[in-house]
């Protein structure tokens, strides 16, 4: 590895990130640290895949993260939008994800009970 | 009782410039005159955002965001709004940066006082895929150190830093990693210690699961500081998940070649090997862990030599915590004065706590050092559930003591948690509430010690034993006055006369209760009442049935 074998990483990495080049739409990030899994984040995990690959929706991508903290509010998934404010979800259910995937991905109505945080991408 | 309205009022710089303080009073006197002071309550806020459309208010439950007001508006807003419920439109703002606003207040404030520079990738970036960590600057601050910075440059920035090793213990990270690098020896060590074993921690699983890679790049430069080719990651056997995403993190970096021969084209090579422990408490200790790797058994030994001198196999090792490594790339790219900015004088950066116990948000939370313990538990925790009354923290775990409440102002550091007797520790933080029996509490964790303690030493072994068997025969209603002189007597022998820092902190527990709690050790005894409710005292069968003996005589 070079230096700028780093940078040029870093640069396509990047974008992929911001989702700006990438083909993805969104992003949903599910926490899967310890205390995630514990509180059932790999039921979560699944109803989103499952709800995602049932909508047929290409756009979207469901990928993992460790915790972020909260663990009294887990399982806890993000869900980033290209140009919108990141919406942080918590206490989920798979039921809980499958209307996150209808309601606030396909329609655009964040499921306001179960958000916990609204921050800046 | 909760409010029927909260009116909050900025009290941003720029909305007191503009002079929201006499609207706030104008307010105030308003409400009374309407006699509504019960119904709705005036909270002041930080800056809210719009400063060029202030003085701003924001009305809860209803969610109304009011814009540029003047003292004459106010009258217009408790009579309408608040009497009659109908906002007023012409003062109302109803962008949809507004509704953002309005959904931001709302939301827990769990976020807002945290600093997170260890944990910002938590919970952010995919930890099985090395790209993603590079997106977000990861191997940067080791390209830098190896192309642009001597090794003595970046002890030098360790020191300056003022980082302090998050392990427990506090020793400065910098003057470690310059006393290693002038140990003489061949061959050098960088061990980073994963074994986290305090009940209630669980930072260096967050990080080790969460962010791998930022411990890797910061063993790394370490390695490089000190001249070491090889690093161990020492992690307990209780964290398969840390250890698999350890594990794909180390195989990544050896395919990108950020580990291995070479790196980045320059002389420095290193690799990362993880050893597994077998769930012994005492391998936190360094000597201990160091044996642990050897293959032999995990029992701590005298220091001097310190492992900076002799460590791994007798030469110069540098050990550090999870926490600490991953400070190290911060340091690097943002540099030390950037850090030592963060903090109070003697303590830098953040630290990272696990906050459980009686609060109503638990988890993991990374703040500024110089907090207070009234905001980690009220503002971050969200308070005590059930309007209990908050008693005391517990920090530092099993070599930790109890902080009551009365000192919930300190400021959380190094210096003042020793003077109130307890010790920052790896970053447990228990809270407890009315219903928490300290006597209790200071057995619980004397248990604990008593089954870790490895034996070796007399004062460990024999005397935690001891301390246990007093504390247990106190909950049971036998104690004896004496006892609490013992206890203080013997607690002081044991952190004076332990080998290691296990049996040199485990009396904390039991000392510190006893300094800030002895009147509930003398309920114990004396009165044979816990008034948490907590202790089921036994009746000794003997006492009564003498006395009704006695009295069928006389």
């Amino acid at each position: 590895m070079k230096l700028e074998d780093l940078r040029k990483i870093r640069e396509k990495a990047e974008k992929e990130l911001k989702l700006r080049e990438g083909k993805a739409r969104v992003k949903i990030v599910v926490g899967m640290g310890t205390s995630g899994i514990a509180a059932g984040a790999r039921e979560v995990l699944k109803a989103f895949i499952d709800e995602v690959e049932k909508r047929n929706l290409q756009d979207v991508i469901v990928t993992q993260s460790g915790e972020k903290g909260l663990s009294s509010h887990e399982p806890i998934a993000e869900v980033w939008e290209e140009g919108k404010p990141i919406v942080v979800y918590g206490n989920l259910t798979p039921d809980a994800a499958r209307r996150i995937v209808a309601e606030h991905i396909v329609n655009g109505n964040p499921v306001t009970e179960y958000v916990i945080e609204v921050k800046e991408a | 009782m909760p409010k029927r309205l909260d009116i909050l009022v900025c009290s941003g710089a720029a909305c007191i410039s503009n002079d929201s303080t006499t609207i706030k009073n104008k307010l105030q006197a308003v409400l009374k005159e309407h006699n509504l002071e019960d119904e709705v309550a005036i909270v002041e806020t930080g800056c809210m955002g719009p400063c060029e459309l202030g003085p701003v208010m924001l009305v809860y439950p209803d969610g109304v965001f009011y814009i540029k007001l003047k003292e004459s508006d106010v009258e217009e807003i408790v009579k309408e709004h608040v009497i009659k419920g109908r906002p007023v439109k012409r003062l109302q703002w109803t962008t949809p940066e507004a509704r953002r606003i309005v959904e931001e207040k709302k939301q827990i404030p769990f976020f807002e006082k945290q600093l997170k520079i260890v944990l910002s990738n938590c919970g952010k970036i995919d930890p099985e895929n090395i790209e993603e960590y590079i997106a977000v600057g990861g191997y940067e601050a080791l390209a830098k150190v190896l192309t642009e910075m001597t090794p003595e440059q970046v002890i030098e920035e360790m020191i300056n830093s003022g980082l302090r090793g998050r392990g427990g213990a506090g020793f400065p990270t910098g003057i470690k990693w310059k006393v290693t690098r002038e140990s003489a020896g061949d061959e050098k060590f960088v061990v980073c210690n994963g074994d986290e074993g305090d009940p209630g921690a669980f930072m260096d699983r967050a990080i080790l699961e969460g962010d791998p890679h930022s411990v890797i790049e910061g063993m790394a430069i370490a390695a490089y500081a000190i001249g070491a080719k090889q690093g161990y990651v020492y992690v307990r056997a209780e964290y398969p998940l840390a250890i698999k995403r350890l594990e794909k993190a180390i195989q990544q970096a050896r395919k990108y070649g950020l580990l291995g021969n070479n790196i980045f084209e320059t002389s420095f090579s290193f690799d990362i090997e993880i050893r597994i422990g077998a769930g012994a408490f005492v391998c936190g200790e360094e000597t201990a862990l160091i044996a642990s790797i050897e293959g032999k058994r995990g029992q701590p030994r005298p220091k001097p030599p310190f492992p900076a001198q002799k460590g791994l196999w007798g030469k110069p090792t540098l050990i550090n915590n999870v926490e600490t490594f991953a400070n190290v790339r911060h340091i690097i790219l943002n540099g030390s004065k950037w850090f030592a900015s963060i903090g109070t004088e003697t303590s830098k950066g953040t630290k990272v706590f696990a906050l459980s116990g009686k609060v109503n948000n638990t988890g993991l939370v990374e703040v500024p050092m110089g907090i207070t313990i009234r905001e980690l538990v009220f503002d971050i925790g969200g308070g005590i559930p059930d309007n209990k009354k908050f008693k005391a923290v517990q920090i530092g775990g099993p070599s930790g003591g109890c902080v009551p409440a009365e000192y919930a102002d300190t400021p959380i550091d190094y210096e003042s948690l020793k003077k109130l007797g307890t010790i920052m520790g790896s970053g447990g933080v228990i809270v407890l509430d009315e219903d928490t029996c300290m006597v209790n509490l200071a057995k619980f964790f004397l248990d604990f010690t008593v089954e870790e303690s490895c034996g070796q030493c007399v004062p460990c072994r024999i005397g935690l034993k001891h301390l246990y068997d007093i504390l247990d025969r106190i909950t049971k209603g036998h104690g004896k006055m004496e006892d609490l002189e013992t206890l203080e007597k013997l607690g002081e022998e044991i952190r004076r006369t332990s080998l290691c820092g296990l049996g040199q902190s485990a009396p904390n527990p039991v000392l510190s209760t006893l300094r800030y709690f002895r009147d509930e050790y003398i309920e114990h005894i004396k009165d044979k009442k816990c008034r948490a409710g907590v202790c089921q005292f036994e009746v000794k069968e003997e006492e009564v049935s003498l006395e009704e003996k006695l009295k069928g005589i006389i």
